[in-house]
């Protein structure tokens, strides 16, 4: 959640002292390479960030094509109800649930491959379709954190006094509530009236409810150390020099800031995008995200729980699935964040 | 040093009351949130709502509402909206079950997380390194309402390991206290090892880079040495203002997820059954509660890193 957000690491200067294990790289970079290409030639290097970044690709494109799966192969829609139906599973007819109500496991047949749930709904569809809506929320809720986090803090730190007083204030009363409560709490109440604020009209049920809360509740974990970073850059040589020339400062805020705080953000997307994953399942579990019947990994979770402990595959399937999603994210945000910063020692992977 | 002090304690109190103002107008001014109509219930007449609501008061303009709420708050009389229970008394009732879910998993995650950093830093790149690091990855990556799931059914309902949930006071049965908490503090502590660990791996391995540790070993210290003094001491100042504020947010029943999964009935728990109620003194109670625990402990931590670190410009 924090990255040690120190001052060492700008993405564009190198500190004198490099060890002696960069000496290649130092090499190179006398080659003529940016910033961005020495930390892309890096990554391209890190092949344990490769693989798990391949991996989150892979489940994207997978729940990118859950209408697909539903259409061809399962032939049923994620919210579609066999309760009274049968499936032939190794040539005899089974309920899709039960005389008990206990749902079928896996068939691993088209039909039913990942079993069905007390409804009598295909879980594998719903795991798709819930990790579309899982994904989208997580992405559109990072984009709106990056966005606002990163004007925030630049704004906040470079122009200080008053003006950085109201941020960080405002940052502060953010920050102040715990995570889960306020998005369990505006999410729960957002459900029930929407969002109507001006140009911006949501239905409470709509997926962008969580995503906003969501993205809002962590804009103090970016916008924080960015704020930092932006302190300190504030007192250099570089500045200074901006500021006798007569730049303005908006210029030195976009030109010159913003480049030095960018692999700071960069390296804040991929952890942001796990986080979002992981807070959206958080108020899914709680019934103040994606809302019934909708379905996303959270939401299919917590149904999964309350069936302890006749249908335990109702837990694991959406559960390994976002541990997965989530942990393929982190892996390549680490090879991310070890791509950018020049004075990480070792990396793993190599 | 002492203007720096004061004016971190106002601005701590600032955001107190903005907190407690915007929970109250969230809650309380929300379209479909009337409180009115939950208290009435589904069969109330419209004269019978009209009538809650003047008791109520959720007539009078939203300023008066928030004084009055305020000032139930403070002299210990706020009930709950849809319960009609004393909302201190309840989360009296479920601070014993979060105070020792926070002070085990504090502790158990602290411990842990300084260890296992400490070992992958110096064992970078090595098995030990590896094999730490991805279980860190995988607990960061793992939401403790599903881990929690897993526990409760594979060593609470196949191997009866554990209990399945629920609270023991310590007072009652220490023995019963432990074993039902010894699940729930895993759980929670599981994400917080994996983030310290990495953490502590970073500004290690950043640390023992920097020219004074190369100062301190040519000058013949020794490699334990050098790592206890000069490298540890420096590293930890984050972890430990890291442990301050995610402490806080435990205790003021930010761990809401676990409580839940767990059925431990502490304030988190009460926080999330009062949410699904849209129940506002509740709600407003626990969040200023957590947010005091936050604020006052990210005010002593700002003021620490002050006193600690004279380049900090003592301007926050």
């Amino acid at each position: 959640m924090v990255i040690d957000s120190g001052t060492s690491a700008t993405g564009t200067e190198f500190s004198s002292g490099i060890p002696t294990e960069l000496l290649g790289e130092a090499r190179e970079r006398a080659s003529g390479l940016g910033p961005y290409q020495l930390a892309w030639w890096r990554l391209r290097r890190n092949r344990a960030a490769l693989a798990f970044g391949a991996v989150f690709l892979l489940v994207l494109v997978l729940c990118l094509l859950a209408p697909v799966y539903a259409h061809d192969i399962a032939h049923t829609g994620p919210n579609d109800n066999h309760i009274t139906q049968t499936v032939k599973v190794g040539g005899k007819l089974e309920d899709v649930v039960n005389s008990i109500g206990l749902p079928i496991g896996p068939t691993w047949h088209s039909r039913f491959f990942l079993g069905a749930d007390t409804n009598g709904r295909d879980v594998a569809v719903r795991l798709l379709y819930g990790g579309r809506n899982s994904l989208e929320v997580g992405i559109v809720a990072t984009l709106i954190t990056m966005v606002l986090a990163t004007i925030v803090g630049v704004v906040a730190g470079y122009s200080g006094g008053l003006l950085d007083g109201l941020l960080t204030r405002a940052l502060d009363v953010i920050w102040a509530y715990p995570v889960v409560i306020l998005g369990v709490a505006l999410g729960a109440i957002l459900a029930v009236s929407g969002i109507d604020v001006g140009f911006v009209k949501l239905k409470g049920s709509s997926l962008m409810v969580p995503a906003v809360v969501i993205g809002i509740v962590y804009v103090p974990y970016v916008a924080k150390p960015v704020r930092g970073q932006v302190l300190g850059l504030r007192e250099r040589e570089f500045i200074e020099a901006a500021r006798v020339q007569g730049q303005g400062t908006l210029r030195i805020m976009f030109s010159e800031l913003l480049p030095n705080v960018g692999s700071t953000v960069i390296v804040f997307v991929p952890l942001m995008l796990a986080n979002a994953v992981l807070l959206e399942a958080g108020l899914s579990y709680l019934g103040a995200g994606v809302q019934p019947p909708n379905p996303s990994w959270g939401t299919m979770i917590a149904d999964g729980i309350s069936s302890i402990p006749a249908a335990i595959h109702l837990v694991l399937v959406p559960g390994i699935m976002l541990v997965l999603a989530v942990l393929s994210i982190n892996v390549f945000g680490d090879g991310v964040r070890d791509a950018l910063d020049p004075r990480a020692k070792i990396r793993i992977g190599r | 040093m002492r203007r720096f002090v004061v004016r971190r304690v106002a601005a701590a109190i600032g955001v107190l009351f903005v907190i407690s103002v915007l929970t109250f107008l969230i809650f309380q001014t929300i379209p479909n949130g009337d409180p009115a109509l939950r208290i009435g219930g589904r069969l109330a007449t419209a004269q019978e709502i009209a009538q809650i609501r003047h008791e109520w008061g959720f007539d009078k303009p939203v300023y008066v509402q928030y004084a009055r709420t305020m000032e139930k708050i403070f002299d210990g009389t706020v009930v709950s909206y849809t319960q009609g229970v004393n909302v201190l008394d309840e989360i009296r009732h479920g601070l014993p079950a979060t105070l020792s879910l926070a002070l085990g998993a504090g502790f158990i995650w602290l411990m842990l997380g300084i260890l296992f950093g400490v070992v992958t830093a110096i064992k970078a790149g090595r098995f030990a390194d590896r094999a730490l690091t991805v279980l860190a990855f995988i607990g960061v990556s793992s939401p403790p309402f599903f881990l929690g799931a897993l526990v409760i059914y594979y060593l609470g309902y196949k191997a009866g390991v554990v209990p399945l949930g629920g609270y023991v006071p310590l007072s009652q049965d220490p023995l019963q206290w432990f074993t039902h908490l010894i699940a729930p503090w895993l759980v929670l502590s599981v994400l917080f090892i994996g983030i310290y660990s990495r953490v502590l791996r970073s500004t290690l391995l950043d640390t023992l880079g920097e020219d004074y540790v190369r100062t301190a070993r040519a000058k013949g210290i020794s490699e334990r040495r050098v790592l206890a003094r000069h490298v540890l001491r420096n590293s930890l100042i984050p972890i430990i203002s890291l442990w301050g504020l995610d402490f806080a947010q435990v205790i003021g029943g930010g761990a809401i997820l676990t409580e839940s999964v767990f059925s431990l009935h502490g304030v988190g728990q009460f926080a999330a059954e009062s949410i699904g109620r849209l129940d506002l003194p509740p709600i407003l109670v626990v969040t200023m509660l957590t947010a005091f625990a936050v604020v006052l402990l990210s005010a002593i931590v700002d003021i620490l890193y002050a006193v600690l670190d004279p380049r900090i410009r003592l301007s926050g």
